[in-house]
Order: structure tokens, then C-alpha cells, then sequence
């Protein structure tokens, strides 16, 4: 770990202004992505700055009757509170299948959405990664990738965004409010936060210099059955091969993101419209392009067949 | 009452033996009172970092040092450049000697493997140390890695008979296989795997004058002070090695690693203090591991069952110095009757660390393709798999005719199976259902060498009656302590909580590595003969003309609740009859020589030991006859109708393992390896990257274990067995036993469940989909 200052900071414009102004710095929030990656140098930040006291840590209603959650609020937190559970079902579940009860006390909303990829040539600082040396070249191309993304990746980077939280919030079209250095504030679609690696994998989302999460919101409750399923190397503590995630109304109708297989929580609306064509229907819009490795092939059968129990469960298909 | 040596459960009335106790140092571990090496407060420790090499084959070029000595805090940094012949040599363990590989690092610029230790930064910090480790620049000569085994499936080689000595064989199998009815040949393999103790790999090193004292978990500690000794050209006296708890070692912690000496040199280069614990990445390359293994397996069988032919041929991986091969064909032919056996073990060499040993080294990987093989013959033979272990059960060795000792490895079948249930399995694969999962059932043979060596324990009877068991043995989480509490308290009739044990310093008695699951036999005889000295001597002073048994049959007097009792209800406390042999503690030293030690083991065992050398009488040719534990694995396995997710909700595993001395610590040995055993079939395997021979999925996070969500029952019965051709007390080490059966158990129940039968662990639902 390199040696690093640290401060708190007082206000959410005030912390903004602080990170753009020194280059090199990162915030802090539950610490349990970033001061792992600072221990092994693959971040190595001159300076923190501590989100923690800014008061983001609320769930409050909102007058469109959604759900603003605010960036501080802890994966425990928003997996638990009735809301949530009552409306947005899709979001508890998926919060609870990932990391572990300890892990998921520290975790928070905003850090979980950014966390980094989860590759091992991007945590093996021998290793080539473009994510972390850009236009190093990439290991994981032609290395072991049984984890890695299929769908959405490049000749640059092939990683997998390793978030199950952001799969439901993508599939419950949330909007992530952010405030930037100059005090302004923009509320960016989750679609639009992560991006696609290209030829700038190290690039991975659209906030700019110092830009600063405050709070996600979900939209009014569209009902329906939320179903998250995680399929993965055991039956806990472990991140998705495949996970799915589906809100099915009555008529059929219905929303399918998918996590395990993109460079971010994937979904495509034009799939969506073929649910009633069943899940391989889905399955072939929703991969399209595919460009997998020998090793994760079969995370295009996976995903069908997940999708496929996850239908049956919703009883909208048999 | 005299000491029966023939029954199962307490020697005495009212005696230790067989019962359940919880584990003396139980309250120690979970207070966090028990003192790892690592954990020994030191004042003015300096901290070691390790660098290591990022190819896996080559030269280092050069070492660019100057920012890592900028770090503030940084006092030196070792590397071949100034560690060249500073470390001598020592011989391989697996040869007889120290090392648990004989790559040096650091002796020269030469890279044998990814992950070899090429610099030492010591710092007065760990942050310090592992900020400046990472800022060590060097320029390497690459070469092309061999990663270890190919693509493709190795080539069979025409197995010559009659045997080598080596490999075992008899008959004809080629031909056998030949004109069998019924036959079954094919490939199953393992993957790499390592041990991943909780503990990580520790070494505290601290010198007073001409004396060095290593806090090091350590799995041996006399082989551990002996090898760094001619290591560094010391005296072994001069050496002491303190490891009293070890937060696991399965094998990883058996024999001297590199990192030792060096740490041991830097604390002489500093004056101070020198404290390292490596990582958990580094952990994967810095002691042994569990290499990839292949097999080919033919069977052939006439139509009743009974097996015709039996051919094993293994594939292992070793580093390129080193040949290092576990051979589990040793027990894979004496498993079953069978007329025509032929079997040969390759070893492939790659640039790779040297492996060594992991929790039933031999066993696990060989037992793996035989045990999956015998499931496809009962398959093929359209006969339930247990029926065809009965039909080819033996009590003798087919390839010698030497009788075991006993196996009772169809009754641990019986036992197994009517607890699990087996009598309503449908045999059809997939015709057991609930909702969108499958269900399979599957079962397989477990077995271990009852290995037994030369051991040497203290016991001290102190004035105020409380005993003392010192033996240089370990404690690695398997129990010892209590066993060895248990036994002592059986034989000198003291309640268990009047017994300390004390283990692992290498000024105690010399003890035997913990491995080969010897420990409890070898260090229980020992014990229980230097009480059996105490007691006669305690005899010896009840009877005498100034004692209160003056003119009773010594044989008659027993021990029980700290007192001497004879027959016609008088008695002694220890105390008294102890006072009367002369003021203070009395005690007695025992050296353990196991009866089935070979002429030459007797001669030079105690010797060996002394040095720390590796010395043990095999269970596989133990004199007249063979020796092993037996049990049966019984396994439930789901597999999701779609996902195919598989889960292993059931496990019941019989075991047959001689005189249980402790019970509670037995069954949880047994309970850890069925659950690692489900581990290495669904789980484990350290992935390689072949184009570079390095792992990538060294850490916890992606290295999978069964988390508590994965593990549901788990059943552990134990079949009384007596048998005192083992050794005296009659015990048969268990600890490596639990692990072997499963990787099969689960396979079959997988097979059974779904109809694929996969051959290559780890089984993950990808090979399902
Ligand atoms: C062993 C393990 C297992 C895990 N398993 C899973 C799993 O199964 N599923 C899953 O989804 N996740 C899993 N995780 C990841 C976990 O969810 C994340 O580590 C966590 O959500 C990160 O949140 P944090 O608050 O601790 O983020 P931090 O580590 O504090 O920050 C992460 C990143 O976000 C940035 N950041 C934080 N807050 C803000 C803000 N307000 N505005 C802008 N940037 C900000 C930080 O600068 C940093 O770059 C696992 C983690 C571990 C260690
Ligand atoms: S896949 Fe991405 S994160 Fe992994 S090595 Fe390649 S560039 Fe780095």
C-alpha cells in the first residue's frame, strides 16, 4: 500500500471540488473494494477523501412515488427496509445474494455500483491489463476467462461487471444523481453510467473528474413479479457466473437484465419485447454479437436456462 | 483388573479411551489465547516482505533497488546477489532429508517457477516492507514455460510384467483385460490444488548470541531445527524450533521451506528480530501443493462381477529438479481381489514448484479413478455399486497374499448405507427427483495406510498429583492435545483435567512429522509406555515392605480416580505412593519403536528421529502383513433440472479405524474430510494459466471452498475394530482417511443423478449444461 492523506470530507460540493482539485484522489465510502485494491497497488491514490459523515445515508420517498436512496446507505440497509421489500423485491434479493453479511454492512450503494472488475489479471500486478497499465494489453485474452464477460467486450477487455445490486437497479431503471465540482448537479440513467470497455477499458464509467455520487433513485413501483436468480460455484459468497434478473407483470409482459455476462449489469429492451417468445427467444436478442471465450461459452446456455427456470418460477412459462 | 489390550473403547474400568471429551485446548483457540508463532509478542521486530518472480522460467537480469531503499523505513533487502552461497544445501524430503523441494532460490539469478522467492525486504514496518517490496524493479531473461500437462490425454505405456518393485503387478493383466466379458477403460484426472490453511506461512526469527529461536507453524519441528541447521552451518543444538498451535497444515507445513534460512539470516544481518508472513497469493508458491494428476484405468470383469483385471496408470507433475510422485498405486492395487494387476506411475516435469503433500496425498487423486471405475463396472455389470465391493472384497493383499491386519470395509458399507438409506435408491440416473432438482445417490471406498513411526514422550508425575505429557509431536487442529490427555489419563487413572501436554518445540522429545496420519499411533504408544513405566514404578513402592499393599499381587492393583486400588478395597493416592519413591516429581521417558518396524527401522529409527529425518513404518508393507482404516462414503447430490447448479446436501461416511482414543476430536477430523472431500470434487482446483505456467485464481475469493450454505449433513459413524497387529493400543490414524472416498462418492452420485459421467475434477455446471 502506498502511503496515502486523508481527509473528511464536509460537504457533498465541498468533496467534489476537493477530488478535482487533487489529482490522484479517491473517495472512500465502505472501503471494502478500494482498500483491498489499495493493498494489493492496484489503486494506489495519494489521497482519500471519507464520503461517509456527508449524511447520504437515507431512504427517503419521493414525490413521483419512487424511492431516493441515498449513496451512503449500506447494501444491509436497503436490502431490509420494507419499501424496498414491499416494491422493489428485485432489488433485496439481489443485494442479499451478493458478498457476505459483513461485507454487505460496510458496502454502499454507490460504492457497490463502482466497484471494480473482478478478474484475475486485473488483480495480478505481474500480469498485463489494460484496465490497469492502459494499452498494456490485455492477459485475460487468451488466459483463463471462465469468469469473463461475453456480451459488450472488446479486443481491449473482456471483464465482467461483478455487481449483483446494479443488475436489479438496471432492470428497475434507476437514476443516479450525482453533484460535480462546480456544486451543479446531474441525474445520469443507470444505462448510461457504465460504459462499454472500447479501446478504454480503464474507463469505465461516465462521472467525470471528481464527480460524486449522492443518491440513486428508483422510479414508482411498476408491481409485477420480481424474481433475481444467482447461479454461481456455490451456494453463497460468490460471485455470478450468470445472474438473472426479471420483474414478469400478469399479461407476460416484463423486464430481464442479466449480470455475469457484460462489462456492465445487461439489458436490452428489444429482448424484452420477445418474452413472449420464450427464453430462448430472449436469450438470442439479449446476446447478440456475443464474442465469448472457449472457456465461457457456456454462459450463453446458462443464461437461457436461467432464464428459463427464472420464467418457470415467475409462472409465466411452463 | 490387568491391562486388556484387546477391546475396543477404556483399557481400564472407568477409563479415558473412547470418551467423548470436547478438546482440552478448545477454550485457548476460541478465547484467542493460543499463541501462533506468529502471534509471540517480540520487542523491536523488523518485518519481512517477500518478492517474487512474475515468469516461470528464465534468468533475473537485474534488480533495480534504488526506489524500494528510498521507502522510508526500509533496512535491507536480500537477494541472490547477496545471498549466494550463504544457504547449503539439504537434501529432498521426499528423498530423506529436509527440503521440501530442492530449488534454492535466491542462490542464483535461475528461475524455476512462477512465484519463486528472488527478494526479502525487511523494514521496520510491514507497510514499509510491502510498499518498498512492490517498488523492487527487475529485468528478467524469459523463457518459454512448460505449465504441465498437455492438452491432450498422455500416452498409455506398455506395462511390463512382473512388476518392478515399484510398481506393483501381477498376472497377466493385459491379457486378462483381453478376454474379459464385461470391461470399462478410461481417462479421469485432478486438478491442482493447495492447502490453503487459515494460518498463513510464518516465520519469526530471533537470535540470542550463537542461539536462534524460530517461531514457525510447523507440521515438524525436529525435521524443521535439523534442516535449517546444516542449512546455515550451525549446530542443531543451537536451533530451537516453538510452534505449540498450527492453524492448519494438511501437508503444506510438513517440510523446511526456503523462507526460513533467509529470514533467519536477515535477523542475523540486523541484530534484531525478523518477522514475515507471507501472503496468501505468495502461499500458493512459497511451500508445496497437490499437483494435477491423470489416469488410465482399465477394468475388466466376468459377468458375476468379479474383477479379471486391474490396470492403473498415473500421470503427476513435478518441478523440474524434483521427482516427486505420490503413487497411489500402491493401495489402488491391494484394493480388490483380483487375479491380473499391472500398474505404473509417470512423472511429467514443468517449470513449477516442487509439489508434496496434501491430505492423503496418494490416496485422493488414485482412489479418485479407481473408485469412479468401479462405479462404471457396476454400471455396466447392471449391479448395485455396493454389491460389487462385496463381491470383490479381500482380506489379504491380491498381489502378495499378506493378510490385513483387519478390513472391515464391508461392514462399514453395511453400516454406511442402511443410515443413509441406499436400500430405496432407484439405479436408473435421473429417476430420483424434487421439483427442478435431480437427485443422485453415489458411494465409494475410502482407505488409509496405517503408518506408524518411532515416537518419544515425557510423562512427569508432579508431587501434587498432576501429570505432564511432553512430546516434540503437533497439534495441527487434529487433536492431539486431548488424545494425548486422553491417554496418559487412561493409564495412570487421574482425572483429564490434572494432564498438561505440552507439543511442538523442538527441545521436547523428539517426535514424527504430523503426517501420513501417524501421530496419534505413534505418540499415543509413546505416552502410554512411559506411563506404563510410572505405573510400575508406582506398583513397585504400593507393594513394597513400607507400603499399604505390602504383599498383594502387583497385577491386581489398579489405577483409577488418582489413587491405587487393590482388590480388597484399599488404597493410595498417586501423591503418596509418588513420595515414597523419593522427593519431587517422578518421571519416565519413553521410546516408542512401532512392532512393525522394519529390522532396519529398529536399528536406526530412534537415530533418525533425533535428526529429524522422515521416518515411518509403512501401513502398505508393514512385515508379515498390510495395514490400513477403511470406511464407505455415501453422498447425495441435486442438480438443477436447467442450471444445472449442484449441491451436496448428505453425506454419511462409516469408518473403521482400530481403538477411537478421542472421540469428539476423531469425528471432527473425519467430518473435515468429508466436507473437504466435497470440496475437491465440486470445488477446488488452482487454475493455471499455460501460457505462462502461473496460477490466477490464487486468493480466497476465487479459489472455491465450500462456504457453510454448501454443507448440510453430515453423518460420521464409526465401526468398532479391534486390532492390536497395528500396534499396541491398537489405533489406526484417521486424519487423512475422511478426504479419500468422496471425490468418487460425489462423481457417482453426479452420474446417477444427471447420467454424465465426468471423469475431470472439479465437476462444475458447465460440464453438466
Ligand atoms: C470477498 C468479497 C465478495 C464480494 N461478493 C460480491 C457479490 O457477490 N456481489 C456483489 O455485487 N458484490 C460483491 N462484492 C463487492 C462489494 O459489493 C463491494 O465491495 C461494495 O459494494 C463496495 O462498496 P463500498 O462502499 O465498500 O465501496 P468502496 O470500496 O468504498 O468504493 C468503491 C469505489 O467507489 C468509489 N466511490 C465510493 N463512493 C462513491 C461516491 N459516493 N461517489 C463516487 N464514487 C464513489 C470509490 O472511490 C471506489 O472507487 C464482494 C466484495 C468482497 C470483498
Ligand atoms: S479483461 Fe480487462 S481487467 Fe482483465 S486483464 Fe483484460 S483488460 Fe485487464
Amino acid at each position: 500500500m502506498k502511503a496515502f492523506t486523508y481527509e473528511r470530507a464536509v460537504s457533498p460540493a465541498a468533496a467534489a471540488q476537493a477530488a478535482a482539485h487533487l489529482p490522484g484522489s479517491k473517495f472512500i465510502a465502505g472501503g471494502t473494494n478500494l482498500l483491498d485494491l489499495m493493498k494489493l497497488q492496484i489503486e494506489t491514490p495519494t489521497h482519500l477523501i471519507d464520503v461517509n459523515g456527508l449524511a447520504l445515508d437515507r431512504i427517503e420517498a419521493t414525490p413521483e412515488g419512487g424511492l431516493r436512496i441515498g449513496a451512503l446507505v449500506r447494501n444491509t440497509d436497503l436490502a431490509a427496509d420494507a419499501r424496498v421489500r414491499r416494491d422493489y423485491g428485485l432489488l433485496s434479493r439481489a443485494l442479499l445474494s451478493g458478498a457476505s453479511g459483513q461485507l454487505r454492512n460496510k458496502a454502499t450503494t454507490a460504492g457497490n455500483l463502482l466497484q471494480r472488475a473482478r478478474c484475475p489479471y486485473f488483480y495480478d500486478t505481474d500480469q498485463l491489463c489494460n484496465k490497469r497499465h492502459p494499452g498494456s494489453g490485455c492477459a485475460a485474452l487468451g488466459g483463463f476467462s471462465r469468469q469473463h464477460a461475453v456480451v459488450g467486450v472488446s479486443d481491449s477487455c473482456i471483464a465482467s461487471h461483478p455487481s449483483d445490486m446494479a443488475v436489479a437497479m438496471r432492470a428497475l431503471d434507476a437514476i443516479v444523481e450525482t453533484v460535480l465540482p462546480d456544486g451543479s448537479t446531474r441525474s445520469i440513467p443507470i444505462a448510461e453510467l457504465h460504459r462499454l470497455p472500447g479501446d478504454t477499458p480503464h474507463i469505465e464509467t461516465t462521472l467525470g473528474a471528481g464527480e460524486l455520487i449522492v443518491a440513486v433513485t428508483l422510479p414508482k413501483p411498476i408491481g409485477g413479479k420480481h424474481i433475481y436468480r444467482k447461479v454461481r460455484d456455490r451456494a453463497s459468497y460468490a460471485f455470478a457466473l450468470v445472474s438473472v434478473a426479471v420483474i414478469v407483470q400478469a399479461d407476460g409482459s416484463g423486464r430481464v437484465a442479466v449480470g455475469g455476462v457484460a462489462p456492465k449489469p445487461w439489458r436490452v429492451e428489444a429482448a424484452e419485447a420477445r418474452l413472449p417468445e420464450g427464453a430462448k427467444a430472449v436469450t438470442d436478442e439479449l446476446l447478440a454479437g456475443a464474442a465469448p471465450t472457449r472457456e465461457n461459452a457456456y454462459k450463453l446456455t446458462l443464461v437461457e436456462r436461467t432464464l428459463r427456470a427464472v420464467l418457470a418460477e415467475a409462472g409465466s412459462q411452463p | 483388573m490387568t491391562i486388556s489390550e484387546s477391546q475396543v473403547g477404556p483399557i481400564s474400568e472407568g477409563g479415558m479411551f473412547g470418551k467423548p471429551v470436547p478438546r482440552i485446548d478448545g477454550r485457548l483457540k476460541v478465547t484467542g489465547a493460543a499463541c501462533y508463532p506468529s502471534d509471540t509478542p517480540m520487542e523491536d521486530t523488523a518485518h519481512a516482505y517477500l518478492v517474487t518472480s512474475a515468469i516461470a522460467r528464465g534468468k533475473i537480469k537485474a534488480f533495480h533497488l534504488e526506489d524500494a531503499k528510498a521507502v522510508d523505513g526500509v533496512l535491507d533487502i536480500l537477494t541472490w546477489e547477496n545471498m549466494k552461497g550463504k544457504v547449503r544445501s539439504v537434501r529432498f524430503f521426499a528423498g530423506g532429508g529436509y527440503a521440501s523441494s530442492t530449488i534454492m532460490p535466491m542462490s542464483s539469478s535461475k528461475i524455476w517457477h512462477a512465484g519463486q522467492i528472488i527478494a526479502v525486504v525487511i523494514a521496520e514496518s510491514f507497510e514499509a516492507a510491502r510498499e518498498a517490496a512492490y517498488k523492487v524493479g527487475v529485468d528478467y531473461a524469459v523463457n518459454k514455460p512448460k505449465a504441465g500437462f498437455d492438452e491432450s490425454r498422455p500416452q498409455p505405456r506398455p506395462m511390463t510384467n512382473p512388476l518392478t518393485r515399484s510398481d506393483p503387478a501381477t498376472g497377466d493383466a493385459e491379457k486378462a483385460f483381453a478376454a474379459a466379458p464385461v470391461k470399462i477403460e478410461a481417462y479421469y484426472s485432478t486438478p491442482t490444488q493447495h492447502h490453503n490453511a487459515i494460518e498463513l506461512f510464518s516465520t519469526t526469527c530471533v537470535w540470542s548470541g550463537d542461539q536462534l529461536t524460530i517461531y514457525e507453524p510447523s507440521q515438524y519441528v525436529h525435521g524443521l531445527k535439523n534442516g535449517v541447521a546444516r542449512q546455515l552451518g550451525i549446530k542443531p543444538d543451537k536451533v530451537r524450533i516453538i510452534s505449540p498451535f498450527v492453524g492448519g497444515g494438511f501437508g503444506g507445513k510438513a517440510a523446511l521451506t526456503a523462507r526460513t534460512a533467509f529470514i533467519a539470516l536477515a535477523a542475523q544481518r540486523l541484530n534484531r528480530p525478523v518477522k514475515l508472513v507471507a501472503t496468501r497469493k505468495q502461499a500458493y508458491t512459497v511451500s508445496n501443493f497437490r499437483a494435477e494428476t491423470q489416469h488410465l484405468i482399465k477394468l475388466g470383469a466376468e459377468s458375476n462381477g468379479q474383477l479379471t483385471s486391474l490396470s492403473h496408470e498415473g500421470w503427476e507433475v513435478s518441478s523440474r529438479p524434483d521427482e516427486y510422485k505420490v503413487a497411489g498405486t500402491e493401495t489402488t492395487a491391494v484394493l480388490y481381489a483380483c487375479p491380473n494387476i499391472a500398474t505404473r506411475v509417470n512423472v511429467i516435469h514443468a517449470d513449477r514448484s516442487t509439489p508434496g503433500f496434501m491430505r492423503s496425498p496418494a490416496e485422493v487423486p488414485y482412489i479418485f479413478a479407481i473408485e469412479s471405475a468401479m462405479d462404471e463396472l457396476a454400471v455396466a455389470l447392471h449391479m448395485d455399486p455396493v454389491e460389487l465391493r462385496r463381491i470383490n472384497d479381500t482380506q489379504i493383499n491380491p498381489i502378495t497374499d499378506a493378510p490385513y491386519s483387519s478390513r472391515a470395509l464391508m461392514t462399514c458399507y453395511d453400516t454406511a448405507a442402511k443410515a443413509f438409506g441406499w436400500a430405496s435408491r432407484n439405479p436408473v440416473p435421473g429417476s430420483m427427483t424434487d421439483g427442478d432438482w435431480l437427485i443422485g445417490w453415489g458411494c465409494a471406498t475410502s482407505c488409509y495406510p496405517t503408518n506408524v513411526a518411532p515416537a518419544e514422550a515425557k510423562v512427569t508425575l508432579a508431587p501434587n498429583g498432576s501429570v505432564r505429557v511432553q512430546s516434540a509431536g503437533h497439534d495441527i487442529g487434529t487433536g492431539a492435545y486431548t488424545a494425548l490427555a486422553i491417554t496418559a489419563a487412561e493409564f495412570l487413572g487421574v482425572p483429564l483435567e490434572r494432564v498438561s501436554v505440552e507439543l511442538g518445540d523442538s527441545t521436547l522429545p523428539p517426535a514424527p512429522v504430523a503426517g501420513g496420519s501417524n501421530a496419534t499411533a505413534s505418540i499415543c504408544n509413546a505416552v502410554a509406555d512411559a506411563c506404563k513405566e510410572l505405573r510400575h514404578r508406582l506398583v513397585t513402592a504400593a507393594v513394597a515392605s513400607n507400603g499399604p499393599m505390602h504383599g498383594l499381587d502387583r497385577d491386581m492393583i489398579t489405577f483409577s480416580d488418582g489413587q491405587l486400588r487393590a482388590p480388597d478395597g484399599q488404597s493410595e493416592t498417586l501423591m503418596a505412593a509418588s513420595a515414597r519413591l523419593g522427593f519431587g516429581p517422578i518421571e519416565a521417558h519413553a521410546k516408542y519403536m512401532p512392532e512393525i518396524a522394519s529390522k532396519t527401522i529398529k536399528l536406526v529409527g530412534n537415530a533418525m528421529l533425533g535428526k529429524g529425518l522422515p521416518i515411518m513404518a509403512s501401513g502398505t508393507s508393514a512385515g508379515d502383513h498390510i495395514q490400513y482404516a477403511f470406511g464407505a462414503e455415501f453422498v447425495e447430490v441435486r442438480v438443477h433440472r436447467r442450471t444445472r447448479e449442484i449441491r451436496a446436501p448428505r453425506i454419511v461416511g462409516a469408518f473403521a479405524a482400530g481403538r477411537i482414543i478421542s472421540p469428539t476430536t476423531a469425528r471432527s477430523q473425519l467430518m473435515g474430510g468429508l466436507i473437504w472431500g466435497i470440496s475437491a470434487a465440486l470445488h477446488e482446483a488452482t487454475e493455471m494459466d499455460h501460457r505462462f505456467a502461473r496460477y490466477v485464481n490464487d486468493d480466497l475469493a476465487e479459489y472455491m471452498v465450500p462456504v457453510n450454505a454448501d454443507i448440510q449433513d453430515v453423518e460420521v459413524i464409526f465401526v468398532p475394530e479391534d486390532d492390536t497387529k497395528v500396534n499396541a493400543l491398537g489405533i489406526k490414524g484417521l486424519g487423512e482417511l475422511g478426504n479419500v472416498g468422496t471425490n468418487a462418492a460425489v462423481a457417482n452420485a453426479v452420474y446417477h443423478a444427471t447420467g454424465q459421467r465426468i471423469r475431470d475434477l472439479p465437476i462444475r455446471l458447465e460440464n453438466l449444461l
